[in-house]
């Protein structure tokens, strides 16, 4: 049996075009794993066979007529479920569109599944992606393979966990304000957040428009890149998406960190809340990058010390905005005996959401209405641009820079769900990209030594510097040759 | 800046939520602990900063003005949760009764 976990995308797509496992055996393989685990992990709201297996016949049958294979050919991949793809439901975790059938294909997804993916499945998120454990799921919550007693992070948590497990190769996840870095940290993934523009938002389902980005969780640097390689690109139908050149971001994978410039973000590692383990992971890993070449150094970010504040007011108000949508009348849930308009509109909208997605709406109402609006959502525009400042600054004297992605390894389900302000904190280094726009990546820097959970190293850049970020990445990733296989799959083999 | 009662049950309507006494207090509560927090920000001196509303410095995109083609009407329609006639169904807006 093929175990997918211990293979690369690359190792897949060059297995299938050398005839040593077809296309049809690789998705086999994917969804046996699925049918083995997804009773304890609970990643996907919907697995695809169906689609799966005509993809896989389109790649067998390319082999069989000589044609040079795309480069994702026979690689199983799955989908955060608040991407459209024809052929599946599109439900945000969300009772507001549990049966909501996609009507289009998002652009991203689109495109890798035209560089010859094959898509196992839907995965689970915190409604609407709102969320940092997918314990918001309206489906119930995602385990993380690591321990299924913890949360996998979110909110993309069932596209980190189906990575984790060897469900999938790659997957896809947006991040608004850390949902693929943080859930990668916490199931020792490779998760990246492109440069915001990088990657066409066109049929993923709106959360705060300045904000979402679509990224990749990989079991490897590689494998990252080549997703991105895949899913980056203008896009007609978004009109933030860069026209920038099309950019190979595995040609640099292999060179090295020699002379790389590298900060480590010293106010961050100091901030309360940060576990030691994770803090002294983070120096670690500066004193790796040091031995591998890198000119290593210290910065601060102070005015990222009031990102959180304005991303809780800047998220929800373009979340609240965004969400207005959702009415009972086009699409999602309606109720059934509405008196009057008003009451067909509150109703519906009352029962189709989960208890986050209402407090995010009312939040960010509220940061928007009369009275209101310049001090919350202005001072919050305006904060945003001294994070943007901060991190120009930076990267006028380092290429990349090392934060921990999350202040602690993966937590208890059920641990931080009764109290929201606790959940937000566990954001806290991620959010600062978002707000600013540029890109990081969050990689697996060790296991915690008590609990034997991952930690992750998040590594910055400046604005479409995806190819030094990964290269550093890359260059770390070898260096510590971390094993991101989970006792779960470990059990099972 | 605290949030009271009245002002979660007008925040409520402006969001179009039907809420239940029971969230409004909860939600009251909720909304002041994260308030408390976020109104840290209240405290830094922007006055002379300009706010930022998007990371990239983009502009405006226009396209030519011609027809092109988009979704199916049953298409469009077909997520609808009632629909007659190729057209969305909603509760009267304007009025009621045989006069409206």
């Amino acid at each position: 049996m093929i175990d997918l976990s211990r293979l690369s995308a690359t190792q897949v797509r060059d297995g299938i075009a050398d005839g040593v496992f077809t296309a049809r055996e690789v998705a086999e393989a994917a969804l046996g794993r699925i049918d083995a685990l997804e009773p304890h992990v609970r990643a996907f709201n919907q697995v695809t066979p169906e689609l799966a297996y005509e993809a896989a016949a389109r790649i067998d049958e390319a082999v069989a007529s000589r044609v040079v294979l795309p480069p994702l050919a026979g690689v199983p991949v799955a989908i955060k479920d608040n991407m459209n793809l024809i052929g599946t439901r599109t439900t945000c975790s969300s009772r507001m569109l549990e049966n909501y059938e996609s009507v289009y294909d998002c652009t991203a997804v689109r495109r890798l599944l035209d560089a010859g993916a094959v898509p196992v499945g839907k995965c689970n998120l915190d409604e609407f992606a709102f969320g940092s454990s997918t314990e918001n799921s309206a489906f119930g919550p995602t385990r993380n393979p690591w321990d299924l007693e913890r949360v996998p992070g979110g909110s993309s948590g069932g596209s980190a966990a189906a990575v984790s497990a060897g469900m999938a190769s790659i997957s896809l996840g947006s991040d608004t304000g850390g949902s693929i870095r943080q859930p990668g940290s916490l199931t020792g993934t490779v998760a990246l957040k492109p440069t915001y523009g990088r990657v066409s938002r066109y049929g993923c389902v709106a959360f705060a428009s300045s904000l979402d980005q679509i990224g990749p969780f990989a079991k490897n640097v590689e494998d990252a890149a080549l997703a991105l390689n895949a899913i980056a690109g203008h896009d007609p139908m978004d009109a933030t998406s860069a026209d920038l050149p099309a950019e190979d971001f595995t040609a640099t994978l292999a060179e090295g960190v020699t002379g790389l410039r590298v900060g480590v973000v010293t106010d961050l590692l100091d901030t309360d809340g940060c576990d030691a383990e994770v803090r002294e992971a983070v120096r670690s890993a500066a004193e790796t990058f040091a031995a591998l070449g890198a000119d290593v150094g210290e910065v601060e970010l102070p005015s990222t010390a009031h990102g959180l504040s304005a991303y809780y007011i800047i998220g929800p108000a373009e979340a609240s905005s965004n969400l207005a949508r959702f009415d009972g009348i086009r699409y999602g849930h309606r109720i059934p005996d509405a008196e009057d308009v008003i009451d067909l509109y509150t109703r519906s909208r009352a029962e189709g959401f989960g208890p986050e997605t209402i407090r995010r709406i009312m939040l960010g109402t509220y940061a928007l209405s009369a009275g209101y609006y310049d001090a919350y959502y202005g001072q919050a525009q305006k904060a945003r641009t001294l994070i943007k400042r901060d991190f120009a600054e930076a990267f006028e004297r380092f290429d990349v820079l090392l934060t921990p992605t999350s202040p602690t390894v993966a937590f208890e389900i059920g641990e931080k769900s009764d109290d929201p302000l606790a959940m937000y904190l566990s954001d806290i280094y991620t959010i600062p990209v978002n707000l600013a726009g540029n890109c990081a990546v969050s990689i697996p820097a060790g296991l915690s030594e008590a609990e034997r959970m991952p930690i992750g190293l998040q590594v910055i850049g400046d604005y479409f510097a995806e190819a030094t970020v990964l290269r550093a990445a890359a260059a770390f990733e070898a260096a510590i040759a971390f094993d991101t296989t989970p006792s779960l799959v470990r059990e099972i083999q | 800046m605290a949030i009271s009662e009245q002002q979660v049950r007008h925040v409520a309507m402006l969001a179009r939520l039907a809420l239940t006494d029971e969230q409004v207090v909860h939600l009251g509560e909720e909304l002041n602990s994260i308030l408390d927090h976020i109104d840290t920000i209240q405290q830094l001196d922007l006055a002379e900063v300009e706010p930022t509303a998007h990371a990239l410095d983009v502009v405006n995109v226009t396209r030519s003005d011609e027809v092109r083609p988009g979704l199916e009407r049953e298409v469009a329609l077909r997520n609808a949760p009632e629909t007659e006639d190729g057209a969305f169904v909603i509760p009267r807006i304007v009025g009621g009764g045989e006069e409206a």
